[in-house]
């Protein structure tokens, strides 16, 4: 069996569910022959023809609408950003339209619709080509929010968004597109949404995190196993809804948490979790819940960006910090 | 120099305002030679009227939230609604009744939406049932019309996507996005502009420097014309001729409808505050019903005992509209979370289950 990227992961899953369903369109800037800039829809155009892989004018609005009233009227519609900094202008179709229009129409009409973006930071490219925007989404009634971190979830979660009834933002963290390879066998098999995956066990403290940073928070959890520290590591995977059960569990087993993400600290959705586990779980817990997370500014272009983007050290002192407390 | 391109905007009308032909009788369309149906036509315009009066009624009353009226905008939203065949898809903004009764909204279901209750846009009979609820946020809609035309040439469907949007909504980038992508890919798509004068209190003298809103078609490559928007004639004519060539894969069209909005922005709005008395006086004498009534009487197809017998009808009707809207009861509170998703989220059912309990200890 193959293996392959978590870029390839999602061309993967985006062919299969065209092959196996006449009704799912995908529709972007360049996602045509040039197969997207990342090559995320590399080759489908010359396998499901220009209008199923259609390459829209030079307008994110444009691209998010009509996402809506193909999705409204009987289409499974996939719509890439470039880039999650240029998503702004979908947000009032997302946000006005895509997750109302069941609420609104009492569900005579729905989208189901995929809005996909290349998200966050450390591929050292140009302003707006880095952002992590996540938050600015998750608190949107009727979207899901979902941040595969791996090749077999990406697969998995991807197809899961594709035959979800209901909208969903799919940020796809770009610095490790291409960041290693696994075996995603192509059969079909979608994964659950709206649950967290456990990707490590631990018994000490409970790493919480999504997207590129599982990278991180596997590396920290190893330099940490070295001093003797159980860490157990939470990607979640869809953010919204959230699976809290899975991080309180954890949470009432170890005892500790950090969050860590890359978007910006105040209101970042690492203070959901924080603000849950101080709500449910604060007998819990035997130290204050830490966050790693990028600044309150704006990520520096890219001779900076490493600095700004949580590092394993980083993750290490905070679990450290945790651990001090008994 | 020489000519890169040239243009020119067609202004189509066939009523004038004292119900007189502009042209030949010979030159009429098919549709307005059948005088039985144009007096469907002039009683729909009647009827949205008489609908439209008792909504205001209505919400000066206590009995509505705010309302946005359609007063004088009767020939563009009939003409539009009539127009289109059942299978087509209509996305309009927030008052074109006169389209929406056409096609089956039911006047209580209006009222419904504008009560505050959400089922208002659950449009109960089709073809309304697969058209587009009202679009608040100005101008979106016209992205929906044209991903519904997209949907429809993907599938190979022989249907047509309408939006309208307004004066005010004709400077939104969501306007043109869709005219764009439409001219782009030769969508089955008609745009109506209706362009009645005023963005609240924006004249349209500064919604925009173009001469007409009808050459806004111009930059997206697609046919438009400017019509008599209150010459249903006219309106019904642009929109056959737009719609037929959508259906035949030549692709999109831009109609300006102009007319007037004889009434408020909304219920909420004074426009005593921002225009001249003097300038709604003149757009009244120049409004669609009394033109047509003319015109029809000139041809004996109408007259007053039939004007009072269809008032007659339309205020029963509506009474029985109103009573049926009256007497909906509020949704249960579950009804906050109940189609936010498919399946409720187990998260925000233990949401929806607090307000259960709360609800259930003040009752």
């Amino acid at each position: 069996m193959a293996q392959i990227t978590l870029i390839e992961a999602v061309t993967q899953a985006l062919a299969y569910e065209m092959a196996h369903d006449d009704s799912v369109v995908v529709l972007g800037e360049d996602v045509g022959v040039n197969g997207g800039v990342f090559r995320a829809t590399q080759g489908l155009q010359e396998k499901f023809g220009p209008l199923r892989v259609l390459d829209t004018p030079l307008d994110e609005a444009t691209i998010a609408g009509t996402t809506v009233g193909l999705a409204a009227q009987g289409m499974k519609a996939i719509a890439e950003a470039q880039f999650e900094g240029f998503i702004y202008p979908m947000m009032e179709q997302i946000n006005c339209h895509a997750a109302r229009m069941r609420n609104r129409t009492r569900g005579r009409l729905s989208v189901p619709a995929v809005f996909r973006a290349p998200w966050g930071g450390g591929i050292r490219a140009p302003e707006h080509h880095s952002e992590a925007n996540e938050h600015l989404f998750t608190n949107v009634p009727g979207l899901r929010v979902v941040l595969p971190s791996s090749p077999a979830r990406a697969y998995g979660l991807l197809l899961a968004a594709i035959r979800d009834p209901d909208p969903v933002v799919f940020l796809e963290p770009k610095r490790i597109y291409r960041q290693y390879k696994e075996e995603v066998p192509d059969d079909g098999e979608a994964l659950p949404l709206d649950v967290c995956y456990v990707l490590r066990d631990g018994t000490d403290v409970t790493l919480v995190t999504w997207g590129a940073q599982v990278k991180e928070c596997l590396e920290a959890a190893d330099e940490l196993a070295e001093d003797g520290i159980s860490a157990e590591v939470i990607d979640v995977a869809t953010l919204t809804p959230l699976d809290f059960d899975t991080i309180a569990e954890s949470v009432a087993k170890t005892g500790r948490c950090v969050i860590v993400h890359e978007a910006p600290k105040t209101a970042g959705f690492g203070a959901e979790i924080a603000a849950r586990l101080a709500e449910e779980c604060l007998f819990d817990l035997l130290a204050p819940v830490h966050r790693v997370t990028g600044y309150d500014t704006h990520i520096p272009l890219f001779r900076l960006e490493m600095k700004y983007l949580p590092s394993v050290e980083r993750i290490v002192e905070a679990a450290n910090k945790t651990l001090a407390v008994s | 120099m020489s000519i890169a391109a040239k243009f020119e905007i067609n202004y189509l009308q066939y009523l004038d305002p004292a119900g007189q032909l502009v042209g030949k009788e010979k030159d009429l369309p098919a549709f307005a030679k059948d005088l039985d149906h144009m007096v469907k036509l002039y009683k729909l315009m009647v009827s949205t009227r008489v609908f439209d009066t008792k909504s205001i009624a209505l919400q000066r009353t206590g009995k509505l939230g705010t309302y946005a009226s359609c007063l004088g905008h009767e020939a563009a939203h009939v003409g539009i609604g009539s127009a289109m065949k059942d299978e087509d898809v209509f996305a309009p903004s927030y008052r074109e009744y006169g389209a929406q009764l056409y096609r089956g909204v039911q006047p209580r279901e209006v009222y419904t939406y504008w009560g505050g209750d959400e089922r208002g846009s659950d449009y109960q009979n089709e073809p309304a049932r697969h058209d587009f609820a009202w679009s608040v946020p100005i101008a979106t809609q016209c992205l929906h019309a044209a991903g519904s035309a997209l949907a429809f040439k993907i599938r190979g469907e022989k249907r047509v996507a309408v939006c309208t949007v307004g004066d005010g909504g004709s400077s939104k980038g969501d306007f043109y996005g869709a005219i764009n992508i439409a001219g782009a890919q030769k969508l089955p798509l008609v745009a109506v502009i209706v362009n009645n004068q005023w963005a609240i209190s924006v004249p349209r003298s500064i919604q925009t420097g173009a001469e007409t809103l009808a050459q806004k078609a111009l930059a997206a490559g697609l046919p438009t014309i400017q019509v008599d928007g209150n010459d249903i004639i006219a309106v019904r004519k642009a929109m056959e001729d737009a719609l037929d060539r959508a259906r035949t894969g030549e692709g999109a069209s831009v109609i300006e409808a102009v007319t007037y909005r004889l009434g408020d922005h909304t219920t909420a709005d004074d426009a005593r505050r921002y225009r001249e008395k003097e300038e709604v006086e003149d757009a009244r004498a120049k409004e669609p019903l009394k033109r047509l009534r003319t015109w029809l009487e000139s041809k004996k197809a109408w007259d007053q005992k039939k004007e009072d017998a269809w008032l007659t009808e339309c205020d029963e009707w509506m009474d029985n509209e109103v009573n049926a809207y009256l007497e909906t009861k509020t949704q249960p509170v579950t009804a906050i979370f109940d189609y936010t998703f498919a399946e409720l989220p187990e998260d925000l059912a233990r949401q929806r289950a607090e307000v259960v309990a709360l609800d259930s200890k003040e009752h």
